[in-house]
């Protein structure tokens, strides 16, 4: 067995038993840490297969942002999760049911599956020789000029991603206090010191 | 030799994974939404597969985008879940009936 066939196994069953203790384990914060090393290992089978920007930004993208939002939502919000948890699910067999069907029908297409001969020449966009460019600038090459319009597009939806986030979450409490900056500057001399005559030895 | 079907093998298994943990974890909204990343994931794993098999860039193209609309859900869904605690308290799926007529 070679090293990339060790490498893959590795990644592989990595990847799979970490994805199935996200679901099985009673803490959520163990879930997410589990999803992260799911991230990391399906970043190892990316680089396997030559696809390093992708891996990269899975590390950056998953376990930097979107691993690290679930951690700090699991933590912020004081749910009880024991209580959430409870007994086992009553629908975890017909779950097990679905899951298992999904997985034959899977096995299935992917058993009696075979490449087209007109496969080759449908290419979209075939990779470039390793010597003509490398995977990141093969990417750059395509997204910015053929995918152009997609690319906009996605920033579009992390726009409106962005802005809807921030209407749901911000609230303008009326309840502190706060500094009113045009209140400090109209406030009038006049009428807000009063002199006061001290006797001695009294004080107010 | 590690073939096409190996790959896909692991992104079928991650993405029943995915399916099962759906129905484990039916009152936590938090788990549903990471067991929807487990299947997103799978199905970026299929793309890169495809992709690097075939020697067609595309397949990675599009798990860029796949990558980019999955932390736009994250960010949304997670956005939802925090605004529905601070109304409620809780963030169990059956507390989800305000809008039941």
């Amino acid at each position: 067995m070679g090293f990339a066939a060790f490498a893959f196994y590795l990644f592989a069953i990595t990847a799979v038993v970490a994805g199935g203790l996200v679901v099985l384990s009673r803490n959520p914060v163990h879930s997410v840490l589990w999803l992260i090393l799911a991230f990391f290992s399906s970043a190892g089978l990316f680089v396997l297969l030559g696809a390093e920007f992708v891996a990269m930004l899975l590390v950056i993208v998953y376990v930097g942002a979107v691993a690290v939002l679930f951690l700090f939502v699991v933590m912020m919000l004081d749910v009880d999760f024991v209580e959430l948890r409870g007994e086992l699910s009553q629908y975890a067999p017909i779950g097990f049911l679905i899951g298992l069907v999904i997985l034959l029908q899977l096995g299935f297409a992917f058993g009696a599956w075979e490449v087209t001969e007109l496969a080759q020449a449908q290419r979209d966009a075939v990779t470039p020789a390793l010597d003509q460019a490398q995977n990141t600038v093969a990417l750059g090459q395509l997204i910015y000029t053929k995918y152009i319009f997609l690319f906009q597009a996605a920033g579009l939806v992390l726009f409106v991603a962005m802005v809807g986030a921030i209407v749901l979450t911000l609230r303008h409490r009326e309840d502190i206090k706060r500094q009113d900056i045009l209140a400090q500057i109209y406030r009038d001399p006049a009428a807000s010191i009063e002199m006061k005559d001290v006797k001695p030895g009294q004080g107010i | 030799m590690i073939t096409l079907s190996h790959y896909l093998t692991v992104a079928a298994i991650l993405f029943v994974t995915g399916i099962f943990g759906i129905f484990l974890n039916r009152k936590n909204v938090i788990v549903i939404l990471m067991s929807i990343e487990l299947m997103l994931l799978a199905v970026n794993i299929n793309f890169v597969a495809f992709s690097s098999f075939l020697n067609d860039l595309a397949g990675q193209v599009f798990t860029m985008f796949v990558l980019t609309v999955a932390a736009a859900e994250a960010a949304i869904g997670l956005a939802i879940l925090v605004c529905f605690f601070r109304n409620r308290g809780s963030i169990r799926v059956e507390d989800v009936n305000v809008m039941k007529g």
